[in-house]
């Protein structure tokens, strides 16, 4: 057992498998990402890709601080939260190769990861969407009686726009059952925060919809942990939302092909220097874990990347029936914008 | 069978289904206290409670988001935006994540949710008197209604809340005093039926909507003059029901669509090209469209009657494809 302790005093007790458990998914997010951008370079995977490299505690320490039921919404930057919802790692990167096997049956690509049987709603692109859908995901619970709460992570870029403030809005009105976790990276694309936000310590936003806001360090996946476990204690008891501002910083550029003009290297090394993974890694350790231990989960981790990436290579491309597929849940027979023009043609 | 307003005809598919189905519940500005700008959820709050008749703030954006997500986890969400105008507002949920969520996740999740507003003009000039049902017939993935009778408003509305996908549901203000039949028993109609409403040999009229009545009004005049008009409605626009327009169109030869959108790029055009496309051959004469003029709508009351389509543009408009 390993007791963790944060300023407050001892926060609680875990067994030593639940944090290796913790750290097996910062290692398998990071080699998927690493993985990942080699296949983009490689050609196999197409349009954005968004890394979550270096941002890795926020999901783990956010997720493993939830019930299973719990319902998980997300940004695009969204593979690390998948993974660490226990989305398999062929799923994920079946998706990002565009395959039928892949979790969005090749449809959604590295933005919209979704599994429905583990309730993480999916990955969303237009900035801040998902906060009003999160609202009305927690609306579902509330109304219906469920207990569940829902988590909903965006960035630093999206508490600019009208998304922001109309569902944060709108919780705090009806008491939502909704986490709130901005991930503040610095960045919203190029635009640092401070050039675009009149507020840069994104938590004092919450305070204009009476929403209790803290800013922790994301880049310590216990510290992330402890404030989600605050935050979840708080909303499953009724209070209404609450709201956790992380604050972390991504390492690769937004996506693929950044030209990084608006940050400097000395910058990222300065972040690289306070890395999630080695940060809790010296932690496990000081703690008596022995190295041979962390190496093994790196071995296993490898061999589960590789396997995802073959199994995604493998893997064929979704059939050309399901191009009309799942427009509509229940299709009209007869739509001549839905059929190809051969057969919508009338007798 | 009864004879009700088009106000009255949709209050009541709103009840009955939400007595039938305690996921469906209605959410958007003033529908409880108020009793709906329109007056159309009056009385709903005292039967069904704060619950399930949720006053919102003025929020388009969230509204129609939070309705896509409730729908997502197992409601029946009847959101409402009070005209579409603001409907503007919403139109990142409607059209990129209402319309995307069962198809860019593989068909993992449904969006049963209905998302009323109006249509409609009155001396409100130029930001409170648009129609827009084109911007949202254009995108795959919704279904786009606009009913012209009570009937029709009645038993579509209950469709549409029963339909798994989401559908935009455009009533006409100009309509809600419009009375007419609508059988006591309870009843659903198909969601993507066009429908003749008037039968005739001469002409096809398409019309939908409040153009519906000004078609009819216009087909009983022309008919004193032994010109007899095929009235058909397309009360869905999306998915659109083609063959009654077809079939038809092959019995008459001309065509007239009218619609109250603006001249450019309208449901009038995509009627056309379709009857182009699937009956080439039977044209007469060139299809002629009466639509509002392409100007923001001016305030002034003479103005504004000049700038939208009725009853005597479609009257000229037969004459002129008969010519």
């Amino acid at each position: 057992m390993i007791q963790v302790q944060t300023e407050e005093g001892v926060l609680s007790t875990f067994d030593r498998e639940t944090l290796l458990s913790w750290y097996r998914q910062m290692i398998l997010i990071r080699r998927v990402e690493e993985e990942a951008a080699a296949a983009y370079q490689r050609g196999h995977i197409g349009g954005f890709l968004h890394l979550y490299i270096g941002e890795e505690a926020v999901a783990v320490g956010a997720l493993n601080a939830l019930r299973p039921d719990d319902n998980v919404v997300v940004h695009y930057r969204d593979h690390g939260h998948a993974l660490a919802r226990g989305l398999p790692a062929r799923a994920v990167m079946a998706e990002l190769f565009g395959k039928a096997t892949g979790c969005s049956r090749g449809k959604g690509g590295s933005m919209h990861l979704a599994d429905a049987t583990k309730r993480f709603w999916g990955g969303y692109a237009i900035v801040g969407g998902q906060m009003a859908l999160a609202a009305g995901i927690a609306l579902a619970d509330q109304y219906a009686g469920h207990d569940r709460l829902t988590i909903c992570f965006f960035g630093d870029g999206a508490t600019n726009n009208g998304y922001f403030l109309e569902s944060m809005n709108l919780a705090a009105v009806w008491k939502l059952p909704v986490i709130w976790v901005c991930e503040n990276n610095a960045y919203g694309m190029g635009t640092a925060v401070e050039r675009a936000s009149a507020v840069t310590e994104i938590y004092r936003k919450a305070c204009a919809y009476d929403t209790p806001a803290e800013r922790i360090n994301g880049q310590d996946v216990l510290e992330v942990y402890a404030a989600v476990r605050r935050a979840a204690d708080y909303v499953r008891a009724g209070h209404g939302p609450y709201f956790v501002e992380a604050v972390t910083y991504r390492y690769r550029g937004h996506s693929m092909g950044d030209p990084e003009r608006y940050r400097s290297k000395d910058e990222v090394e300065e972040w690289a220097r306070q890395d999630p993974i080695e940060r809790f890694k010296r932690f496990l350790i000081e703690e008596g874990v022995p190295l041979e231990i962390l190496e093994s989960i790196h071995a296993e981790v490898e061999e589960e990347v590789q396997d995802a990436v073959r199994f995604a290579a493998e893997s064929p491309p979704p059939p050309a029936e399901a191009l009309w597929e799942d427009v509509y849940a229940n299709p009209p027979a007869d739509d001549p914008f839905l059929l190809p023009p051969e057969v919508a043609a009338l007798p | 069978m009864a004879e009700i307003t088009y106000r009255e005809a949709v209050r009541r598919a709103l009840v009955e289904e939400m007595r039938r189905d305690e996921r469906v519940f209605i959410m958007g500005e003033e529908v409880g206290v108020w009793g709906g700008t329109y007056a159309v959820t009056r009385g709903l709050l005292d039967e069904f409670g704060e619950k399930r008749v949720r006053d919102t703030p003025i929020s388009e954006l969230v509204i129609a988001g939070a309705a896509v997500g409730a729908a997502m986890n197992g409601l029946r969400p009847v959101a409402e935006i009070m005209t579409v105008n603001f409907a503007l507002l919403s139109l990142d949920a409607i059209v990129n994540h209402a319309a995307k969520v069962h198809y860019m996740f593989g068909g993992q999740f449904h969006c049963p949710m209905v998302l009323r507003t109006t249509a409609g003009w009155g001396q409100l000039s130029a930001t409170h008197s648009q129609t827009f049902e084109n911007y949202f017939a254009h995108v795959p993935g919704l279904k786009v209604i606009m009913p012209g009778t009570p009937k029709d408003a009645y038993g579509l509305l209950k469709s549409a809340i029963r339909d798994p996908d989401p559908v935009v549901f455009i009533e006409h203000t100009h309509l809600y005093r419009v009375r007419g039949e609508v059988p006591d028993e309870e009843f659903t109609l198909p969601i993507g039926r066009s429908e003749i409403k008037r039968p005739g040999r001469d002409v096809t009229v398409v019309a939908y909507s409040r153009m519906l009545q000004e078609a009819l009004r216009a087909a009983d005049e022309l008919a004193k003059e032994g010109i007899e008009c095929e009235v058909v409605d397309i009360p869905t626009l999306r998915p659109l029901d083609l063959e009654p327009i077809i079939r038809s169109f092959q019995k008459t030869y001309r065509a007239v669509l009218a619609t109250e959108q603006w001249l450019g790029y309208g449901l009038d055009a995509e009627i056309a090209a379709q009857i182009y496309e699937h009956a080439f051959d039977y044209l007469d004469a060139p299809i002629r469209r009466v639509t509002a003029r392409p100007v923001p709508l001016p305030y002034s009351r003479e103005l504004e009657q000049m700038a939208l389509p009725g009853k005597e543009e479609i009257k000229q408009a037969v004459l002129d494809v008969l010519r």
